[in-house]
């Protein structure tokens, strides 16, 4: 009651110290020595973390929106093209085609007309072919003697003389540009603006939904079925309680892989657990579950792998709820459920938090599980990324569909923030 | 022992076990009764079985054999939240995710009280113990002192006929201490309320209660008053365990009544007054109080018998001096005297003489 009195803390003006300099400046000047200690001992980690994380990042975010290809393989063309207004429904002139000659020239020297096509490629169809079958021809071509060039290249392929082609070239010959992201959503970038793609080739949004939803399904899986052994581990006598976190922490001596494929093992139609439920009756032999390569194996394969992850945070906030806050609930005439409901519950939401963030944002980056016991259904974002990583090799959507998926996260846990509030996490 | 079996029990403990592994007995056959009303302390060293007999009084722990009754009703198989009784933990356990006034009013939530009532009873629990302003605070901006009278509060606001103290004021410090048991006794008297008391702290134990229960090894051996527990212990465990005290073995050599001769293993005899011996050549331990012995020569009985003693170390206490002596081989012989303008103050080395009234001198067993 007495301690409710706040010291006094108004002070007029800056405090000084002894020989009469800002007490500010006098305690920064004493701690420095201690600061540079300090900082010296954590740079190999600092620059560690800058070179190895920060600076990959930062390349893909910009990788996301780079756009120099087009300039830089035809620089002149790109000039005329400002020229031509693709709105008109008119070819471009005679000089746009000699720039393009002459700079298609320099090009094919340095081999890099095909890299230009396998990018224009992503965006419209038959480019890669156009510019590597043309490039033969154009190659014999001298761009300061043999023009006028218009009709000769209308003749090495007919697309040339096709407005969509350069209107095409000219939408991508941006340095900056937006089209990977309008990619990412199924829109593209058009002529006329963004559009949305047609049907058939829209995949991207049902993905990122997929990959959201499944991971909140993963997520509320795990919170169920951690809670029970998070308590027990929380509640039990040292002995029992040191077994069962060694069965918790088992997993994480096995190769991910290894565990997964087990899943492959037991979840196929003529694996463990089909055979089971068929023995016991339950399942005819005739209609055996499907439970692999759809979104049924992905979260069972996932919750099981993520598990650990929302046990650990709950068990360390578990542990530190004092068994006497039941007692006394029960005392003043909680029954078992309230005392629980309202006294422990809240208690161990925090781990809850910790836990779910955990396990969703590990889940929604998740690529070797979907991958292996996902099918087609199954898939997540994640593995469209490794696709176009590997084996299109269309990086530019790859590092917009990681960016789009890094905002996700980030508005989440924003969103958690405010919702939950971030100081509620704990780890321990 | 604690044969003390009443008319109006309230609370009674009826010849009530408890082991913990099936080898051990923790609570060795225990017998109590209190009446409506009554602040009894169960006081006693860790390990002596006091805490689970509230445990088991609370409903927290089960009785292996024996009966517990409340208000003459068994309440053996009642379940901790049916019986009505208010707590308060050694560490408070205020939940703290809520605010004071939530944890006052979770009591009187569970039992369906309507808001406004709620709020009427939070109100009044919290100025009876001084803290009407802190109801919107949550119990980590509040002070141990403060979190202790939240608790008791808590305990007492739904209004529970009994109330059990787990050692509450274990954590506070001494002059916090002082003042919040006078505080309990207080609201206890006040509010009619029958308290049991848990404590290791002897001082708390004698200024609060109406009764104390002495454990020791699972059994009660005294309970009595705070005055006669201290003045007339009944055998060497409370008469060392209660307050200073002096030990003297010997041997009884004559016994008559209420008085009897002990020889001490040194050859000196004393008079006593006989508690736990009953024939002579018995061995037993002699128990007097420091503040009992008497060394001013004026004041000491001609008839008595007087024994000689060395000052060994004189401690000044400010409002008592305190002297060790080395009395017939004990070293640790403690005798103290207020500090009056006409107290002795002897110097170590000096030889005395002292003495005390044989009633003050008890023979207890060895």
């Amino acid at each position: 009651m007495s301690d409710a009195t706040q010291p006094d803390t108004a002070i007029a003006g800056p405090v000084l110290a002894a020989d009469g300099t800002p007490l500010k400046r006098s305690l920064a000047r004493s701690l420095r020595v201690q600061k540079m200690r300090a900082m010296a001992l954590i740079a190999p980690l600092l620059i560690f973390v800058l070179v190895s994380f920060i600076i990959p990042i930062g390349s893909m975010l910009f990788r996301s929106v780079e756009n120099g290809m087009v300039e830089q393989t035809l620089p002149l063309t790109v000039v005329e093209l400002q020229n031509w207004d693709a709105s008109t429904g008119d070819l471009p002139d005679e000089q746009l085609y000699a720039a393009f000659v002459a700079d298609m020239v320099v090009a094919i020297d340095a081999k890099r007309h095909t890299r230009l096509g396998t990018r224009l490629n992503y965006e419209q169809t038959g480019m890669s072919s156009l510019f590597r079958k043309s490039g033969r021809k154009i190659k014999k071509l001298d761009p300061a003697t043999d023009g006028p060039f218009k009709e000769q290249l209308i003749d090495i392929d007919k697309k040339w003389g096709e407005h969509e082609t350069w209107a095409v070239i000219k939408t991508h010959s941006v340095a900056i540009t937006n089209g990977y992201f309008l990619n990412a959503i199924d829109m593209q970038r058009t002529p006329d603006g963004a559009q949305a793609q047609p049907e058939d080739k829209r995949i991207l949004i049902t993905l990122f939904k997929r990959t959201l939803i499944m991971s909140m399904i993963i997520t509320c899986s795990c919170i169920a079925l951690a809670y029970p052994v998070a308590w027990l581990l929380a509640n039990l006598p040292a002995r029992s309680a040191n077994m069962l976190m060694i069965l918790v922490l088992l997993p994480f001596w096995t190769s991910l892989l290894v565990r997964t494929s087990a899943w492959k093992v037991m979840l196929q139609q003529q694996g463990v657990i089909n055979d089971v439920l068929v023995w016991l009756g339950m399942v005819s032999d005739a209609s055996r579950l499907v439970l692999i390569n759809n979104q049924t194996g992905t979260i069972i394969a996932m919750t099981h792998i993520l598990l650990p992850f929302m046990i650990l945070p709950m068990y360390s906030v578990m542990r530190t709820i004092q068994p006497t806050y039941l007692r006394a609930a029960k005392s003043m005439g909680a029954t078992n459920w309230t005392a629980f409901w309202r006294v422990y519950f809240p208690l161990s939401v925090p781990g809850i938090g910790a836990g779910s963030i955990l396990v969703f944002i590990l889940s929604i980056g998740y690529y070797i599980t979907p991958e292996i016991v996902g099918g087609t259904k199954g898939v997540f974002i994640s593995n469209r990324i490794a696709y176009h990583i590997s084996s299109s090799l269309n990086w530019g959507l790859a590092a917009a569909l990681g960016t789009i998926l890094l905002a996700v996260v980030l508005i989440l846990y924003w969103a958690y923030d405010k919702i939950v509030g971030i100081d509620n996490v704990k780890l321990g | 022992m604690a044969d003390t079996a009443i008319d109006n029990a309230f609370v009674e403990f009826a010849r009530v076990q408890k082991s913990y592994d099936g080898e051990n007995l923790v609570v060795k056959d225990l017998n109590l009764s209190m009446p409506q009303g009554e602040f009894l302390t169960m006081l006693g060293p860790s390990g002596s079985g006091k805490t689970t007999c509230l445990m088991m009084l609370a409903g927290f722990e089960t009785a292996t054999h024996g009966e517990i009754l409340l208000g003459g009703t068994s309440i053996n198989n009642i379940p901790p939240h049916k019986r009505g009784i208010g707590m308060v933990f050694q560490n408070y356990a205020l939940f703290p995710h809520m605010t004071v006034a939530e944890n006052l009013s979770f009591p009187l939530e569970v039992r369906k009280l309507g808001k406004s009532e709620r709020e009427a009873k939070v109100k009044r629990a919290l100025d009876m113990v001084q803290m009407g302003e802190f109801g919107g605070r949550r119990p980590a901006q509040l002070s141990g002192g403060q979190q202790q009278r939240i608790a008791l509060a808590r305990a007492l606001v739904f209004e529970p006929e009994l109330v059990l103290m787990d050692e509450p004021l274990g954590a506070l410090d001494k002059q916090l201490r002082e003042h919040m048991q006078f505080e309990i006794t207080r609201l206890a008297h006040e509010l009619g309320i029958t308290t049991v008391y848990v404590t290791h702290d002897q001082t708390e134990a004698l200024t609060m209660s109406d009764r104390v229960a002495v454990f020791d090894d699972g059994r009660i051996q005294q309970l009595a008053p705070p005055d006669q527990l201290y003045e007339e212990p009944e055998n060497s465990f409370v008469a060392q365990f209660i307050g200073e005290n002096n030990t003297l073995e010997g041997v009884v050599t004559s016994i008559s009544g209420d008085a009897c001769v002990v020889t001490l293993d040194d050859g000196v005899e004393i008079d006593a007054m006989p508690v736990n011996v009953t024939k002579v050549g018995e061995r037993t331990k002699v128990s007097i109080r420091p503040e009992r012995v008497e060394f001013n020569k004026d004041r000491l009985n001609p008839e008595a018998h007087t024994l000689k003693a060395k000052v060994l170390e004189f401690i000044y206490m400010g409002d008592i001096f305190r002297f060790r002596l080395s009395v017939a081989g004990n070293d640790d012989f403690i005798v103290k005297t207020r500090n009056a303008p006409d107290a002795i103050k002897l110097q170590a080395g000096q030889e005395i003489e002292i003495g005390w009234l044989p009633q003050d001198c008890r023979a207890l067993d060895a």
